[in-house]
């Protein structure tokens, strides 16, 4: 059974007479233990998605369900109990300025028992050293860093063990380095604790370092779902081709189009195989890289190659390449 | 010297001390019980305004309209519009006791306002991430909102201290007694110049002494 799912969210905002859709019609499933990633532009309800899990909004049509629940039908103790067992991060990191590191973390405990016990406290210092900052914890959140924030939020969001992680935003606020560290750190609590995370993000690069699948949002409508390597690679909407553009190598500039011109895409061992040598080997053919991109999805290796492939042998290069395991497409 | 014992030889020590303690007494008086009801006032205001934690467009409305009119009626008009009001409550509308009243009433719905924009100011994040932790809005008023706004609160118990400096000096032209009662009385009515002199400096340095206090406790609880 999916952890989180949306059954026909619709969202519609009023606010001075104007209303507004933000979310129509938003159907779709997040299982437990995947790194779920929600991008689209600015506005395109990301945001409200999010909040809805943890009923910061509530949907005004179709239901929300976690573990089988219907949120709408929890009463407000037990919504405050559900909010215990989901931890959320914002972009703005939300710390309390009069606290320390550490009590910010206390804070999450003292909020359901105002007197923190020996245990809790080793609770508290082992969030900290957990995400890096126990040399910090008497800081106050204007002594720290913007990644640092962020750790601190992190650990004060599992302070009650959550089963779940929403983070809106929670890197774009923050330089590459600090970025690449908070998402490491949430990549590592996915894989160590078992931690469901949902990421919202307008960036397909934080999509491709640490989700497994991903909702692309496209003016509050669900433009698609799918596993990451296919919403990047072979994009069915526009607003996912959009989004990940930017991420896919395109021929340089003064190449010019060619019919010769293919797209190769592989992943996993094929990445560190002979598949490309092998399939060209004693093959009558001009095999040029106009353009190309080794990297990885999560933990999985990808290559993605534009290539022009031209001679007697192509329809054999081609057939070779497929049956090693890369995936070939003409590209125009 | 002589020269300037001959200018303050209207004044008289002991005048000026009681004087000075009759306006410590009312300051210290109305603004002890202006924080006492402007605080909640203002939490309220707070918690019903359109983008508070409990948006009540009546309740708002109301409170809105009631510390508005309080807050525009000039003082002194104030004072003595609310003479019967004050009689029955106090026992007197003379002195101090007889001023804290209206002193009060024209303080606390000006405190209550300030401290709506201070919590108003409570950066979002950090309340909504208070209440994604499960807190409840009586929590999250009491550890989140209140300590946050610290430092603003502070600063508008200051400037509340420092209008009601100004309204005790008013109270004193309509019987409160105090520094103003004294600067009218002799200095306006006698045309004794040293003795207006004396009291407009001692206003003035309680007004800096306050302001000095309020922005070292300020600075002591900012820590952003
Ligand atoms: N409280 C609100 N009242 C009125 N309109 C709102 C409210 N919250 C969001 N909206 C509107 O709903 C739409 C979706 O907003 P949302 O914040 O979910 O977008 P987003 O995808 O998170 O955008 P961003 O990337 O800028 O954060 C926007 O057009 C926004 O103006
Ligand atoms: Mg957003």
């Amino acid at each position: 059974m999916s952890l989180i799912q949306f059954e026909a969210i619709a969202k519609r905002f009023t606010a001075s007479g104007r209303s507004q859709d933000a979310l129509s019609d938003v159907s779709f499933a997040v299982k437990r233990g995947e790194v779920f990633g929600i991008i689209g532009l600015s506005g395109s309800g990301k945001s409200t998605l999010v909040r809805l899990i943890n009923r910061l909004e509530t949907p005004t049509r179709g239901k929300v369900l976690i573990d089988g629940t219907d949120l709408a039908s929890l009463k407000p103790r037990n919504l405050i109990q559900l909010r215990r067992k989901l931890g959320m991060i914002f972009q703005q990191f939300g710390l309390l300025s009069s606290r320390t590191a550490r009590q910010n973390v206390a804070f999450a405990l003292e909020l359901a028992k105002p007197r923190l016990d020996a245990g809790d406290h080793t609770r508290v210092d082992d969030l900290l050293n957990r995400v890096g900052l126990g040399d910090h914890a008497h800081k106050y959140p204007s002594q720290l860093s913007g990644g640092q924030k962020q750790r601190v939020a992190i650990a004060r969001a599992l302070a009650n063990s959550p089963d779940i992680l929403l983070c809106d935003e929670p890197t774009s606020a923050l330089d590459g380095e600090s970025t690449q560290g908070v998402l490491d750190l949430l990549a590592e609590l996915n894989r160590d604790l078992g931690l469901t995370v949902v990421i919202v993000t307008h960036e397909m690069d934080v999509v491709r370092r640490i989700c497994d699948r991903v909702a692309v949002l496209d003016h509050g409508r669900l433009a698609e779902v799918g596993d990451v390597a296919q919403v990047l690679f072979d994009p069915q909407s526009d607003a996912a081709r959009s989004l990940g553009r930017h991420l896919l190598p395109v021929p340089p500039a003064g190449t010019g189009p060619s019919a010769d011109r293919l797209r190769l895409t592989y992943f996993g061992e094929v990445v560190t195989g002979d598949a490309l040598s092998a399939a060209t080997q004693g093959a009558d053919v001009r095999f040029s890289i106009l353009s190309g991109q080794v990297s990885a999805l999560k933990s999985v290796p990808y290559g993605h190659l534009i290539v022009d492939i031209a001679g007697p042998d192509r329809a054999l290069v081609i057939e070779r390449l497929q049956q090693r395991g890369v995936r070939v497409e003409a590209a125009a | 010297m002589n020269d300037l014992a001959l200018f303050f030889s209207n004044i008289d020590p002991g005048e000026i001390a009681l004087a000075s303690w009759e306006t410590v007494a009312m300051l210290i008086g109305s603004l002890a019980l202006s924080v006492a009801l402007g605080l909640p006032l203002g939490v309220w205001l707070s918690m019903t305004s359109p983008t508070g934690l409990a948006p009540n467009r009546l309740t708002y409305g109301l409170l809105s309209l009631v510390v508005n009119v309080l807050r525009s009626i000039p003082f002194v008009i104030l004072f003595i519009l609310l003479i019967p009001v004050t009689l029955a409550l106090v026992g007197t509308s003379l002195g101090v006791r007889g001023a804290i009243p209206p002193l009060v009433l024209g303080a606390a719905p000006f405190f209550a306002r300030l401290v709506e924009t201070a919590l108003r100011e409570v950066d979002r994040s950090v309340v909504e991430a208070t209440q994604a932790l499960g807190a409840s809005k009586r929590q999250i008023v009491l550890h989140t909102l209140l300590p946050e706004a610290m430092p603003s609160l502070i600063a508008a118990v200051t400037v509340t201290a420092i209008a009601l400096v100004s309204y005790t000096a008013m109270a004193g032209v309509v019987g409160a007694g105090g520094l103003g009662d004294l600067a009218v009385r002799y200095g306006y009515q006698r045309f004794q110049t040293d003795v207006m002199v004396v009291t407009v400096a001692l206003i003035i340095v309680l007004v800096q002494g306050l302001q000095m206090f309020g922005d070292a406790l300020v600075a002591r609880f900012h820590k952003r």
